[in-house]
């Protein structure tokens, strides 16, 4: 679904991916886990397309497709979702129209018709059942006053609106406390299915006891450095990062 | 690279650049006071309203054009720019007399003026260059007593009305633009509402400027009478040509005891190209009085075109317990420039104003807000709230707002607040991951940031407003 081969990407010119492989297939679940600024959320932006970063080198294939021919909404409507790490506020766009233009690039973009008014209410209502939504969060505007909790609950609100093949979650675990990691790790695991994939980039080994990886990636310094099970994720947690440190100057 | 989303610009089609092509009738340029005498002479206009003239232009030879510090307005040469055009088959009875070409430019604007095809509920005043072409429902409205007709006509029909009202709110020595205006002004509309009537439709006129090398100067005089209810709205455009065209306009409205006036503008002249060339420069002055007890007049502008607009929709407090808001949205994109704002006088007892201006810039345009809020000495306790906000497209534009206070009177409350803010690359970013694209996430945020002006336009307007946000910053994002 996912092939990612040699990739290095830059920033102003500095280099932060340096040949970076990466193999996800339909179904599967893969974690990826490393230091702070070890170019994990660089992963995520230039898989999605963000503009602020230049691949270099190696190529992004999704579903066959070059990703690197195409413009960041049309990844999004190939059904490649970021839940981002940072969620922005979009002050004066309701999260009601913010997500029913949403839902209607992505059905344009699908040859299909504009989503009836019904429809978008009865899917609003469900999606926000699913991970707890208040109502009051939804009549604002985008992310605007959220609390750091709030935003990334509402990454997954829009992720379960949008029903992404390949869904990124950049620490969405952050800020969160263990009842909200948890609905949103149910949210998670009730959009899983054998045609879609989740990579779930993460700091703790905690947000895996909820979602269970099929592979876990330590990415240090721009590379994935040691793959490996769900228990890598455990070793790490008890572990550290240094011993990773050391095998690779070793 | 970071940089590269907001500023890669493509330009946008201006809608309406098409011409007519019909016979008109053009004075040659230039002006002095036999052009005066002939503009007048054109209208068969008595002998008061030709001395109303000549008294205008006298001030005017005597005044200077204004400066603005950032306004940048080159030399314009008053003696190069016709004053007076009109398509050739005038003042028809029928319209059936009306030139088809006349009414197929109208109808291309989205203005049908055959009565059985117009939007229900909007009566509409059509004037092309110089002159009135046709108004709608004239009748039906004249059964209630409603005086809905073009300037021209006024001074026909109604000299009384325009003689007792005309330069009440806006003298001819009021500022250079408006004794200009006064000195050779063509047509617009005049408004009647008689006391205790509600006019029951929106009451719209629309300009078009056709001619080449000529100015537009028109004039539309609203009186709501005691216990009266008027919704009015203007709305404009012209062709795309490469010289810019002067406009200077002059819009009084008169409120008495109890009435309600509310004007609403869409300003969509031609903003010339994106290299700055070409363009309507527009110099208007609107001015509202509030005389009688708990009056209220409200302006709503939505301001997207013009290559320079100079305006301030003002308003006179001066009957006890009367009201007035100016709710505006500017835009302005590659190399347009806009100085707008209120004014707004408070003379009477507890009157209240709300000023409420959006300016939205991009390209490398110039976007200020000017206001003044000025309390009278017997303005016992007058209210203001200012909020002036500004939200920026790239880093090449340019927003300012000069906010003015003159309080004489000790019990009045004037509050102002500003806001700038900025679209950023993370929220157009944050919008394409969603499957937006950064033209309609610009849309979206635009939109959104213009609600609470544009949701006070008429409903059949609100939505062409939003479209036209749209379509102005169209090509402002890469
Ligand atoms: N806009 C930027 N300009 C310069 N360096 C950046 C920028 N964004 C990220 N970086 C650098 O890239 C590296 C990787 O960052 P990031 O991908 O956010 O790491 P992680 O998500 O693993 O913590 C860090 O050294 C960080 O400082
Ligand atoms: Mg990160």
């Amino acid at each position: 679904m996912l092939e990612i081969k040699d990739l290095h990407a830059s920033i102003n010119g500095k280099e932060i991916l340096k040949g970076l492989s990466l193999s996800v297939k339909p179904g599967e679940i893969h974690a990826i886990m490393g230091p702070n600024g070890s170019g994990k959320s660089t992963l995520s932006s230039v898989i999605t397309g963000n503009p602020s970063f230049e691949v270099t080198q190696g190529s992004i294939v999704f579903e066959s497709k070059d990703l690197q021919k195409m413009a960041p909404e049309e990844r999004a409507n190939e059904g490649i979702f970021l839940s981002f790490q940072y969620p922005v506020e979009i002050p004066g766009v309701s999260m009601v129209n913010f997500m029913r233009t949403a839902i209607n690039e992505q059905r344009k973009y699908r040859n299909l018709p504009p989503i009836s008014a019904t429809d978008f209410l009865r899917i609003m209502r469900e999606k926000k059942a699913l991970v707890e939504m208040d109502n009051k969060l939804t009549n604002r505007s985008v992310n605007e006053g959220f609390s750091g909790g709030e935003k990334k609950r509402n990454e997954i609100f829009q992720m379960a609106m949008l029903e992404p093949k390949l869904a990124i979650l950049d620490e969405t675990d952050s800020g969160l406390d263990i009842d909200a990691l948890r609905i949103v790790a149910n949210g998670v695991n009730k959009l899983k299915s054998p045609e879609n994939a989740t990579i779930v980039i993460t700091h703790y080994q905690r947000l895996l006891e909820y979602i269970i990886p099929d592979y876990v990636h330590v990415l240090y310094d721009g590379k994935i450095v040691k793959s490996g099970g769900k228990e890598l994720a455990m070793e790490l947690e008890t572990r550290g990062y240094d011993w990773i440190k050391q095998e690779v100057v070793v | 690279m970071s940089d590269t989303i907001i500023h890669e610009v493509t330009q946008s089609e201006y809608k309406y650049g098409f011409t007519t092509d019909i016979e008109t009738e053009v004075i040659p340029v230039g002006l002095n006071e036999d052009v005066v005498r002939m503009i007048s002479a054109k209208k068969n206009e008595p002998e008061w309203m030709l001395e109303f003239r000549l008294k205008a232009y006298r001030h005017w030879l005597t005044m200077k054009m204004p400066e603005w510090a950032h306004l940048n307005i080159p030399e314009i040469d008053y003696q190069s720019i016709s004053y007076f055009a009109a398509p050739r088959k005038n003042a028809p009875q029928s319209l059936d007399e009306v030139d088809p070409e006349l009414l197929k430019t109208f109808d291309k604007l989205g203005i049908p003026l055959e009565e059985q095809k117009a939007l229900s509920g909007i009566a509409v005043d059509a004037v092309m260059d110089s002159v009135s072409v046709k108004t709608t429902f004239k009748e039906t409205l004249a059964e209630m007593g409603i005086i809905f007709c073009s300037f021209s006509e006024a001074v026909e029909h109604h000299p009384d009305l325009v003689k007792k009202y005309m330069g009440t709110v806006v003298p001819h020595t009021d500022n250079f633009f408006a004794a200009l205006n006064s000195a050779v002004f063509s047509d617009g509309s005049f408004v009647y509402i008689p006391k205790g009537v509600r006019c029951p439709m929106e009451l719209s006129t629309y300009f078009r400027i056709n001619a080449i090398n000529t100015g537009q100067f028109e004039r539309t005089l609203i009186v709501a009478d005691e216990d009266s209810y008027v919704s009015y709205l203007e709305g404009c455009t012209a062709p795309q040509r490469d010289e810019n065209q002067l406009h200077a306009a002059i819009v009084e409205i008169v409120a008495m005891k109890n009435a309600d006036v509310k004007y609403s503008t869409v300003q969509n002249w031609y903003p010339g190209d994106k290299d700055g060339k070409g363009g309507i420069y527009n110099f208007v002055t609107k001015r509202g009085i509030c005389k009688g007890e708990n009056s209220h007049i409200s302006w709503t502008q939505v301001e997207t075109g013009s290559a320079i607009t100079w305006k301030y929709p003002s308003c006179i407090l001066m009957g006890d317990n009367s009201s007035a808001e100016f709710y505006s949205v500017a835009v302005t994109n590659h190399h347009q420039q806009a100085d707008t704002g209120s004014k707004m006088i408070h003379l009477g007892k507890n009157t209240s104003s709300h000023i409420l201006s959006k300016g939205i810039s991009a390209g490398v345009s110039q976007n200020s807000y000017r206001g003044l809020v000025k309390v009278g000495v017997n303005a016992e306790n007058a209210r203001n709230f200012s909020q002036c906000d500004s939200l920026l497209l790239g880093d090449k534009c340019g927003a300012h707002t000069f906010p003015y206070m003159e309080v004489n009177n000790e019990s009045a409350i004037v509050e102002h607040e500003a806001t700038t803010s900025k679209i950023s690359e993370d929220q157009i970013f944050y919008c394409n991951q969603r499957g937006i694209s950064s033209e309609d996430a610009v849309g979206l945020i635009v939109n959104g940031y213009a609600k609470e002006v544009v949701d006070k336009l008429p409903m059949e307007f609100a939505v062409e407003a939003q479209k036209l946000l749209q379509i102005t910053l169209e090509g402002s994002v890469g």
